[in-house]
């Protein structure tokens, strides 16, 4: 069953269009991700998905109902966590979570009994009581996350869900976000970290100017976009670009970085042995797998992490 | 080592820059600024001089002298004590918290010293400013009577400087703006706004009560203007008495200010 | 696939009517305000109250002692200080309903972006706006409360009718909160925001609160007749000096019509205002 459909959906700002008629659809249990630069319209996206944002035009589906008819029908099947962090400031944490719920409608001791566990799942048992001016940035994170399963969501989206968390918070968000999944939850999320991408999702769209540019699996899209291989050379910055002409040539496709040259092809080993024998020497060289990354480079002109 | 508390000697080049970037700042503002300056006095004159003024004139309650001239200082110093404390409480904040660009001026070779004095003295201008527009409206609502009369705006200068000096050094110390603003707009301004002598002579009030005037500047600025702008009677050693209190207010409000300014600076 | 309650709870109102903006579920945004009251904002609000106080005691006995009586429009005599007293209420009604509605709803919007978060949920814009107004009538009416506690002791408010101006307290912090609210959906700098402010003191200077009508010309006193504030002190000060005639009728039926137009905008800006 399709929860989540969108068809030629736009969203413009003015003048501006963020979201220019894109289509997609998101599978009950499935976990589904956007990957894109900065301003290519997820967040957008995700807003109208959300029920908290008009479209200007076209058709969105969540669960058979359309957001801008039953607002408050479709956001009591999800559970949100914005790309900025919307936390009560003038309340505690236990205070922020407890009146989510209250305004979802749950019962007083419904909620309360519930607090210790979402304090736990945001490892801030111990601020249970501080006022949440007082986090850091990676606490607020936390509890935003965990203030959005206060409701038992069957849809949680997450905006860009790991940003500020140290690697360790990121782990442990992971496991939890896959036994959600397991439960049954489907996932809708943005990342700008592959390995996230890879790790938590199914499937995954990436758009750039508001528009979808590949859509598919993780391998399925690296191994349309990319080659099996990628064979990284440095030469120094100012010799990098001099060097992109004479190895043109060799493989599959080039890529030209800041400090360093992606040549795409099926052997990396074989390709670097050919460059060497035209007596190229690189200052330094890497083989490695084809990565989201290099699908994302491919379809978008971009690094991913800008 | 360097104190890092000392006051310092105010150093002219780095204080005329922050004198000249607040004043950036207030063009920013310039119709808010202008059309207040004018809007203020109209209003108070028309509503509380003429409308007040009406009823108390008709049972001649002040013997003699009309209430809108008996108004007219009390709401001059008003105006310049207001006008004081919202340039010198707003960039306070902005300055160590919401914008921290004192601590940006403060890598450069500007002392506390210099950005206290800069921030004092730009909110000097514009209070002048106010204060004069404020004493053009008294004048045409025939609101003064004396030749002295013009005197009543230093006086009323005088008063704003003493006491937003006052506030800016507790400001400087403040850790929550929000309830800083509340604390002193509820409980010091607006009790030293009614309770000074301003709309009536303070010795109307309960004696029990009438400390509040004593240690108000606003009071104290009131009497001095209502002896320049009409020739309220007072005595020689009152005069003097109100101009001491005022000058002392001044100097220990201006040396926590230094303080107070540098001290975060440091922190 | 489990129905967790949230669910069920929004699928109990879904086929009401407006469900689409409204759940049902106001008193909630009442309840955050409590919980943030205990915990962060009850000094703010519980010193509101001071401010009618410290003007009556000012007022009603300095300029009082100048003044002296006045005459009523029904021909009483009354002092000074019973003259203000009911100006002051109805002055603190205006302005803690229009701070509730307009500065504190629009830092609401755009600096703490508390809304982004209650809209996120299965609550509708309608249940948001309706409940700010509730919390600021809840306001208005404790103000209300605490300034009758003082006022009648002292013996300013002489008539019985005078128990009826704390439910006119919060007739007028309605009124004055639904068009707040409407107005700050226009609204979105700001120096507009600052017009609030400044439109406001002319409305508290002229209204009447401390001095009869009588003392302006006659083109004035018509133009002070259609202000709002006008209406709320002339409601409030005849109701606590006992003056009962078909007036009052008249100024609680501006009050109703200024909530029915404000909810009317309200409710039709309210995309505008939180679904930005
Ligand atoms: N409220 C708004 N008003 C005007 N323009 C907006 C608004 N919100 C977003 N935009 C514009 O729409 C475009 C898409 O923004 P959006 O936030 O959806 O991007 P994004 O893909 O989430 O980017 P990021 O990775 O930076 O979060 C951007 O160009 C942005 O400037
Ligand atoms: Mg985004």
């Amino acid at each position: 069953m399709d929860l989540i459909v969108v068809k030629n959906l736009v969203k413009q700002f003015g003048d501006f269009t963020a979201v220019n008629g894109i289509n997609f659809s998101v599978k009950q249990g499935e976990s589904f991700g956007l990957l894109g630069p900065n301003g290519a319209g997820k967040s957008s996206t995700m807003r109208i998905i959300g029920a908290t944002s008009q479209r200007t035009s076209g058709e969105v589906l969540i669960l058979g109902k359309d957001p801008e008819q039953a607002g408050p029908q479709i956001r009591a099947h999800l559970g949100v966590v914005p790309q900025q962090d919307n936390l009560d400031e003038e309340l505690t944490c236990a205070e922020n979570l407890y009146i989510y719920g209250r305004y979802f409608g749950l019962p007083k001791i419904t909620v309360k009994n519930k607090l210790d566990e979402l304090l736990e799942f945001a490892q801030l048992l111990d601020k249970k009581n501080s006022k949440v001016k007082s986090l850091s940035g990676g606490m607020k994170r936390r509890l935003t996350i965990a203030r959005a399963l206060v409701s038992d969501p069957d849809i949680l989206m997450l905006d860009e869900p790991t940003t500020g968390l140290d690697p360790q918070a990121r782990h442990i968000l992971w496991d939890r976000l896959f036994r959600l999944k397991e439960k049954g939850v489907t996932l809708l999320i943005t990342t700008h970290h592959m390995d996230e991408a890879e790790q938590l999702c199914d499937r995954l769209m990436v758009m750039d100017k508001g528009e979808i540019m590949a859509e598919g699996s993780p391998t399925e899209l690296i191994k349309k976009y990319s080659t099996k291989e990628v064979l990284e050379v440095r030469f120094g910055s100012d010799r990098n670009s001099q060097m992109v002409e004479q190895l043109q040539s060799f493989a599959d496709r080039l890529e030209e970085l800041p400090d360093r040259l992606l040549l795409y092809t099926e052997s990396g080993e074989d390709l670097l042995a050919k460059i060497v024998a035209a007596n190229i020497h690189p200052n330094t060289s890497l083989v490695r797998r084809s990565s989201l990354e290099d699908v994302f480079l491919r379809l978008t002109g971009r690094s991913l992490i800008e | 080592m360097r104190s890092q508390t000392a006051v310092r000697k105010v150093s002219l080049t780095g204080f005329r820059y922050v004198v000249e970037a607040r004043i950036l700042n207030m063009i920013k503002w310039t119709r808010i600024i202008i059309f207040v300056a004018i809007a203020n006095p109209i209003l108070y004159l028309l509503s509380i001089g003429i409308g007040v003024g009406s009823l108390i004139d008709s049972k001649d309650g002040l013997g003699g002298v009309e209430y809108l001239t008996f108004l007219a200082p009390a709401l001059l110093a008003t105006a310049a004590i207001q006008g004081m404390l919202d340039e010198v409480i707003f960039p306070t904040f902005e300055g160590f918290k919401w914008v921290k660009n004192f601590f940006a001026m403060n890598s450069t070779s500007l002392t506390g010293t210099d950005i206290a004095g800069g921030v004092f003295v730009a909110a000097l201008l514009r209070t002048t400013f106010t204060v004069v527009i404020y004493w053009i409206a008294l004048y045409f609502f025939g609101a003064l009577d004396s030749p002295t009369a013009w005197l009543a705006i230093p006086a009323a200068i005088f008063a704003g400087a003493s006491f937003g000096a006052l506030i800016m050094a507790l400001a400087a110390r403040a850790k929550n703006e929000d309830v800083f603003m509340l604390i002193t707009g509820r409980f010091i301004v607006m009790p030293m706004f009614l309770f000074s002598g301003t709309f009536y002579p303070l010795e109307l009030m309960p004696t029990f009560l009438q400390w509040i005037g004593w240690i108000s500047p606003l009071w104290h600025a009131t009497d001095l203007g209502r002896f320049l702008t009409y020739g309220h009677q007072i005595s020689t050693t009152t005069l003097i008495f109100h101009l001491i209190y005022m000058f002392a207010l001044l100097v220990v409000g201006l040396y926590f200010a230094f303080h107070n300014y540098t001290k975060r600076l440091a922190k | 696939m489990l129905i967790s309650a949230a669910v069920s709870i929004a699928e109990r109102q879904a086929n009401r009517m407006g469900a689409k903006h409204y759940a049902g579920r106001s008193h909630v945004i009442l309840e955050r305000s409590l919980v943030a009251l205990k915990s962060s904002n009850w000094f703010p609000v519980v010193s509101g109250f001071l401010e009618p106080l410290l003007y009556l005691f000012s007022f009603g006995y300095g300029v009082g002692t100048l003044i002296g009586d006045i005459q009523v429009s029904n021909g009483q005599v009354v002092s000074y200080a019973m003259f203000i007293a009911p100006g002051l209420l109805a002055t603190s009604a205006m302005n803690g309903a229009i701070y509730d509605s307009t500065w504190n709803v629009y830092f609401k919007l755009h600096e703490g972006k508390i809304y982004h978060g209650m809209l996120a949920t299965s609550l509708g814009p309608l249940d948001v706006a309706l409940g700010e107004i509730l919390t600021a009538l809840i306001r208005g009416f404790a103000y209300a409360v605490g300034f009758m506690a003082v006022a009648t002791p002292m013996g300013l408010i002489p008539s019985w009718w005078g128990v009826l101006a704390i439910p006119a307290a919060v007739l007028i912090a309605f009124g004055f909160a639904s068009i707040g609210m409407a107005i700050t959906s226009y609204f979105k700098s700001y120096q507009q925001m600052g017009l609030i402010n400044i439109s406001l003191l002319p409305i508290f200077l002229f209204s009447g609160s401390f001095y009869p009508l009588s003392v302006f010309p006659d083109w004035a006193q018509i133009i002070i007749k259609t202000l709002p504030l006008w209406h709320a002190i002339e409601l409030i000060r005849n109701l606590s000096l006992g003056i009962i005639n078909f007036s009052l009728l008249g100024h609680i039926a501006y009050f109703l019509v200024m909530i029915v137009v404000g909810l009317f905008f309200t409710t039709r800006r309210l995309n505008a205002l939180f679904m930005r």
